[in-house]
């Protein structure tokens, strides 16, 4: 066996075993369309305008029910807010307050609550998973800090959930309090439809339309779950470019050392 | 090979009292290795440098994790985001995770098609084997530590396992979780575990190139070392091929790391362990696929078609004892292979029964990470056969009837002659 075939195999090997876990099952629902996100690709950064109109989105709709738990307000200044404009969107959440001086954290049986500051966690829409079953028919509304890691689609998958709502099929059985949703496992989801146009009046002027929403809102989340995307991409690129040299200067050494062998 | 003579003070004081500095010298510098080594002997001390790796980004991650049900994903996801540079010890160590199994099967099947295992060399390719078992333990025991849903219900699996053993097997799992379910101790006694279980890799690692030392290494033409013109010093011509080796597999490892770090892990394991609600699809990592195919591939009938022992070993018993057969089988290898020749390449039986063997460990990969039902069970179920079928029968088999092509004479011939037919058109 020569080196040429023994690497040529070896290649093989490397691709079907990185093809092996790629190919996970997806539950039956429709494989999500291809969207082209400024963040995709190894140069790809994101779009601060779009994704503080995603957080706009975030805020005024999704955070109704959806916590974003590993998220805090001074995260945001990440994508483009000043650490003024954080501290008043921080200012308008009420966060409880903790005990007061006497040692209560409720007051006439509502908890003491004070304005948000930036070390904050985004302000959580249910104090816990019981609070927010009850108030959504028995379903949990996930936490979003993670979403467009947690699916293999990716942020894809958010965008096309999120405007994927449509009338069953003519016969389809649906269950009591679900919405036919064909990019979501088992085609039925318990959250209803929660965009439509000009849900929320963008401040850069966009027009929200819910597909321009939908979009807006999938980047604010995969900003959300990789905040450091962008860190890693240009140290990436740094390290490879100093590795392929560094390993071609090894190359020539061994070539060099080697002389008197071959 | 004489010991060398030390001119600063302080090493030579050290080294009349403890011969560290001679022993470094003896086997990282003057260790003599068969001058026709390929780049499949890279992998090697590859797989030493992600040892150390693997333990220095594990000691900094365990600096900021917390072992706790209730914290542990938190606690990881802190380290993502505000950690110095946390996402990218943690990223790094993940992915070695991940490289460490490519680079091991490489070596292990770099092992196979060369001959690795035979005499001289079985306890030190038995020691491999052990390395291999404990290196899945220690992957195993790391995967729950984050505490996503992957995490969970994989340790739910396989930690049922061991219920198989006959009469104590329940009590075992029991004991293995701390209580009667995977829950906060399970969760503990992994982190314990995951922290110790890569010294004892370290220690058996020492064996491995302590018995390598002894038996000297194997070589692609699969000939015993006859004198000193068939060796060359490790340093420098193995340490710059080796680097060179390393320059290669950083840019694979960094590149995946920085450009596509999840691309190996599973999305579930993005979402808070819950006890509750059970995946769709509980799959391992991508390393574990073929084992977990062999697991999976016995039908519940099987037993029965042969009208022996259908009450005391069902489909799961059978599958556990093959799936853990099939690591500990390999270390019968030197004497299910019968051949006096070792290197692949004066076997022409043997050589394409290899090749036929790496497809069907890719095979069972592949249908491990499949649902196991309809005709993926079958081809599983095939193809576990063949794993078996393979080392079993065919192995011992080829091994007394085939003929072999004659041996060069020593390596240096091989190497001269080489040299001469390169030579040739350039003249």
């Amino acid at each position: 066996m020569n080196m040429k075939t023994m690497i040529t195999r070896l290649g093989t090997f490397l691709l079907i075993a990185s093809w092996c876990t790629a190919v996970q099952a997806a539950g039956g629902a429709t494989p999500p369309p291809k969207l082209d996100w400024s963040f995709k690709g190894p140069f790809g950064v994101f779009d601060r305008a779009q994704l503080k109109r995603g957080w706009q989105v975030y805020n005024e709709v999704c955070s109704g029910c959806h916590s974003i738990n590993q998220i805090y307000y001074r995260h945001l200044e990440q994508i483009g807010y000043s650490s003024e404009e954080v501290k008043k969107l921080a200012a308008e959440a009420e966060i409880p307050a903790g005990p007061n001086e006497d040692g209560e954290t409720h007051e006439d049986g509502e908890v003491i609550v004070r304005a948000g500051k930036p070390f904050d966690k985004i302000k959580m829409p249910f104090q816990n998973d019981a609070a927010a079953r009850a108030a959504n028919n028995g379903a949990l509304p996930p936490d979003l800090s993670l979403t467009t890691k947690a699916h293999p689609a990716g942020v894809d998958y958010i965008s096309a959930v999120l405007t994927g709502y449509k009338d069953p099929p003519s016969g389809y059985k649906m269950n009591e309090g679900m919405y036919y949703n064909a990019f979501y496992a088992g085609k039925q989801i318990a959250m209803p439809n929660p965009l439509s146009d000009d849900a929320v009046e963008y401040v850069d002027g966009t027009k929200a339309s819910a597909q321009q929403m939908a979009v807006d809102v999938s980047a604010f989340l995969a900003w959300a779950a990789e905040p450091e995307m962008e860190d890693r991409k240009r140290l990436g690129i740094k390290i490879i470019l100093f590795l392929i040299v560094l390993t071609s200067l090894l190359y020539a050494l061994k070539r060099r050392i080697w002389s008197d062998v071959h | 090979m004489t010991a060398p003579t030390w001119k600063n003070p302080l090493v030579k004081w050290v080294d009349t009292r403890l011969p560290i500095f001679t022993f470094m010298h003896h086997d990282l510098i003057d260790y003599p290795t068969p001058k026709n080594l390929n780049y499949m002997w890279n992998f090697g001390s590859l797989l030493g440098i992600i040892l150390v790796i693997m333990i220095a980004t594990g000691i900094f991650l365990s600096f900021n994790y917390t072992a706790h049900v209730d914290l542990a994903f938190d606690s990881v996801e802190r380290i993502m985001r505000d950690v110095n540079h946390g996402w990218l010890i943690r990223y790094l160590h993940m992915n070695g995770a991940s490289m460490f199994f490519l680079v091991v099967y490489i070596h292990i099947f770099r092992g196979l098609y060369y001959g690795s295992y035979k005499a001289p060399r079985e306890l030190l390719w038995i020691i491999g084997v052990a390395i291999l078992l404990v290196m899945m333990a220690t992957a195993f025991d790391g995967y729950v530590l984050p505490w996503g849903q992957m995490s969970f219900w994989g340790a739910t699996v396989i930690t049922n396992l061991f219920s198989v053993i006959p009469f104590v097997g329940d009590k075992i799992v029991i004991w293995l979780w701390g209580g009667f379910a995977v829950d906060n101790p399970t969760l503990n006694r992994f982190f314990s575990l995951h922290y110790l279980l890569p010294f004892v890799i370290f220690g058996l690692v020492f064996l491995h190139i302590w018995a390598l030392h002894t038996a000297k290494s194997n070589n692609p033409l699969g000939i015993d070392i006859k004198g000193d013109q068939d060796t060359i010093p490790f340093h420098p011509y193995y340490t710059i091929k080796d680097s060179f080796g390393f320059g290669v597999f950083l840019i694979i490892y960094l590149g995946i790391t920085l450009f596509t770090p999840n691309l190996l892990g599973h999305p579930d394991n993005y979402i808070r362990a819950n006890p509750l609600v059970t995946p769709a699809e509980i799959v391992p990592e991508w390393y574990f696929l073929p084992f977990y195919a062999i697991l999976r591939a016995v039908p519940d009938n099987f037993i029965d078609i042969f009208g022996l022992l259908p009450v005391i070993i069902d489909a799961k018993t059978s599958g556990v004892v093959l799936m853990f057969a099939s690591i500990l089988i390999l270390c019968l290898l030197p004497w299910l292979d019968r051949s006096k020749v070792r290197s692949a390449k004066f076997r022409p039986i043997y050589r394409q029964l290899f090749w036929i063997f790496l497809a069907d460990c890719l095979v069972l990969g592949w249908v491990g990470a499949k649902p196991a039902e309809g005709t993926m069970l079958i081809i599983g179920r095939v193809a576990t056969f063949w794993y078996f079928f393979h080392l079993l029968i065919l192995v011992p088999l080829v091994s007394k009837y085939e003929k072999t092509r004659d041996l060069p004479e020593s390596i240096n011939a091989s190497v001269l002659s080489k040299r001469t037919e390169i030579q040739v058109p350039a003249e």
